[in-house]
């Protein structure tokens, strides 16, 4: 069953087509490795999905229900979270809160539940505290709870990202190059998490150029180029494909 | 000595109704990062609403609504929430100084408004005979300072308690969220827009109360009242404090109200009759040197957090 799908989506900025009649349907369960070369619209096909950019046509489809004009602070609710390329922190925000933050239908987010209503904001900010604290301790961050998160590495950036998603309960993560700028021993970690993840039913789109992790997550790997779908496949008959190899290394191979 | 303590009590309550507006301005500033230079617009919002529903009749202006002091109050708070919740709508396209200059140009609008429609503020000559608390000990000059010092501090107070409550609350989280990263805030399911307009609102009802309280305590508001001198020297207050902190919003605007007095009163002193009117441009002279001081000895104030810099 298609969790997420997306039909004939085209955004174009002005006399460009960033992304071009480009459809993808993920199913549920599985890990869909997005990958193209350097300005093949990955990003902005993840920012159209994500509804932080109104496509020009075409529809997207979350769990069977049109998502296309919703706006994007409701669609974390509605079951898909996404992740930046570069880590958005809230820097001067601890781990912890930046974790809380995510949780979602909160009373306490209410402004006049906090004169009315005391015990359930308290006892709705004590069990999502405990599930931020099990989730930190997940990525191996717990230790810095208290500490606001612009003391991280890049590569913890990106591990408490991906926590503080998990916060929401999604269905569908989107992963923008979750490996960029991460050490080896970190994306070890982050390879494992985002597995355990997957095992207990969350699906992922994952942006990346680290080939080799994408190969070990995914089964399934949709190639894009200049703003269109270029192939389909799985991971060891895109790395045989003329047209992929010739859309990365620029007609040189050819 | 008596009237020292009355002189003191006097200085304090003015000082209090400064911090009252300063605690607004960090909830908009301080939380959220919402560049608000029309702080003056908000305070002549509030006062003028109060000051209309609660004095008695007069020729050729709007009034004679006969409300309660407090009544005025609540409503001016209400009106003033509105207002700012308008601005905040029509500005939420607009980040940083685009943001700044818009809301000083509202502040500008609104000061013109109180100057020109006599029909409804008195124009020029403002809006007199507001009832102020306690009027029936008016000729006890010290019991009625300190009366007055006393409602006054109730209500900033009051105002202190909930803002702390609010900052520290999921609802403040998602504002500072908000001034760290707005797209990251969507990305986790804020409505940005219905955030902000929140902030103006409820900083906008907090200044708009002071500007109300402060009209009942002089008893005599004009158009003159609410130049941008005003917010600068609220921005003042808030900065010498410690932005994102509401104690150091109300202390800020203790010293910094102290400073502005006293230099006034130095300057009356020492500067010959005829060069008054000018040495009086000195208390905005020394404000600027003690930010100038401040911002190179502590750039957080005295109870900001500390920050990255």
């Amino acid at each position: 069953m298609a969790v997420l799908e997306a039909r004939n989506l085209t955004k174009r900025f002005g006399g460009i087509a960033a992304v071009s009649d480009m459809s993808l349907s993920v199913t549920e369960g599985e890990i869909l490795g997005l990958i193209g070369p350097n300005g093949a619209g990955k990003t902005t096909m993840f920012d159209l999905l994500a509804g932080s950019v109104r496509p020009s046509s075409g529809s997207i489809h979350l769990m069977g229900a049109e998502i296309t004009g919703q706006p994007a602070h409701q669609r974390l609710s509605a079951g898909m979270g996404r992740t930046f390329q570069i880590p958005r922190p809230f820097p001067e925000l601890t781990l912890l809160e930046n974790m809380l933050l995510a949780r979602q239908a909160q009373t306490g987010e209410r402004f006049w539940a906090n004169f009315t209503s005391f015990a359930r904001v308290a006892a709705e900010e004590r069990a999502a505290k405990e599930k931020a604290l099990s989730l930190l301790d997940l990525v191996a961050l717990r230790r810095l709870a208290d500490d606001p998160a612009r003391v991280l590495s890049g590569g913890q950036r990106k591990l408490l990202e991906l926590a503080r998603v998990m916060m929401a309960d999604p269905k569908v993560i989107l992963l923008d190059e979750p490996a960029a700028g991460v050490n080896p021993a970190l994306l070890e970690v982050l390879i494992a998490r985002i597995r355990e993840i997957n095992a207990s039913g969350v699906t992922f789109v994952l942006i990346e150029h680290n080939i080799d992790m994408v190969s070990r997550l995914c089964n399934r790997i949709v190639v894009m180029a200049q703003g269109a779908l270029l192939f389909e496949g799985k991971p060891d008959e895109v790395s045989r494909e003329p047209r992929v190899i010739e859309a990365y290394l620029g007609g040189a191979a050819a | 000595m008596i009237d020292l303590l009355g002189y003191g009590a006097f200085f304090l309550s003015t000082a209090l109704i400064f911090g009252l507006i300063a605690l607004g301005l960090n909830l908009q500033w301080g939380l959220t990062g919402l560049f608000n230079v029309g702080i003056a617009g908000f305070v002549a919002i509030g006062a003028y609403s109060s000051a209309i529903l609660t004095s008695p009749d007069t020729p050729d202006r709007i009034g004679g609504f006969g409300w309660p002091i407090v009544a005025g109050w609540l409503a001016a708070a209400l009106i003033t929430a509105g207002a700012a919740a308008f601005t905040g709508y029509a500005t939420l396209r607009l980040k940083a100084d685009y943001l700044a200059i818009t809301t000083f140009g509202v502040a500008v609008v609104v000061q013109l408004v109180a100057l020109n429609a006599q029909g409804l503020t008195g124009g020029p000559f403002g809006v007199a005979f507001i009832p102020r608390p306690f009027a029936s000990v008016q000729d006890q000059a010290v019991l009625f300072n300190f009366a007055n010092l006393g409602v006054i501090a109730v209500v900033t107070l009051a105002a202190y308690l909930a803002l702390e409550r609010l900052s520290r609350s999921p609802w403040g989280r998602v504002l500072r969220a908000l001034r760290e990263d707005e797209r990251a805030a969507i990305a986790l399911g804020k409505s940005a827009q219905s955030y902000r307009i929140q902030a103006f609102a409820v900083g906008g009802a907090v200044m708009g109360l002071a500007g109300a309280v402060q009209a009942h305590f002089i008893g005599f508001i004009a158009p003159d009242n609410y130049l941008p001198t005003l917010t600068f020297q609220v921005w003042a207050m808030l900065m010498v404090g410690g932005s994102g902190s509401n104690r150091g919003a109300l202390l800020g605007s203790i010293v910094v109200w102290a400073i502005w007095v006293g230099s006034g009163t130095v300057t009356a002193s020492l500067v010959p009759q005829d060069w008054q009117a000018r040495a009086a441009s000195l208390q905005i002279v020394a404000i600027g040197v003690m930010l100038c001081l401040i911002l190179l000895w502590r750039p957080q104030g005295f109870f900001g957090p500390r920050r990255r810099q």
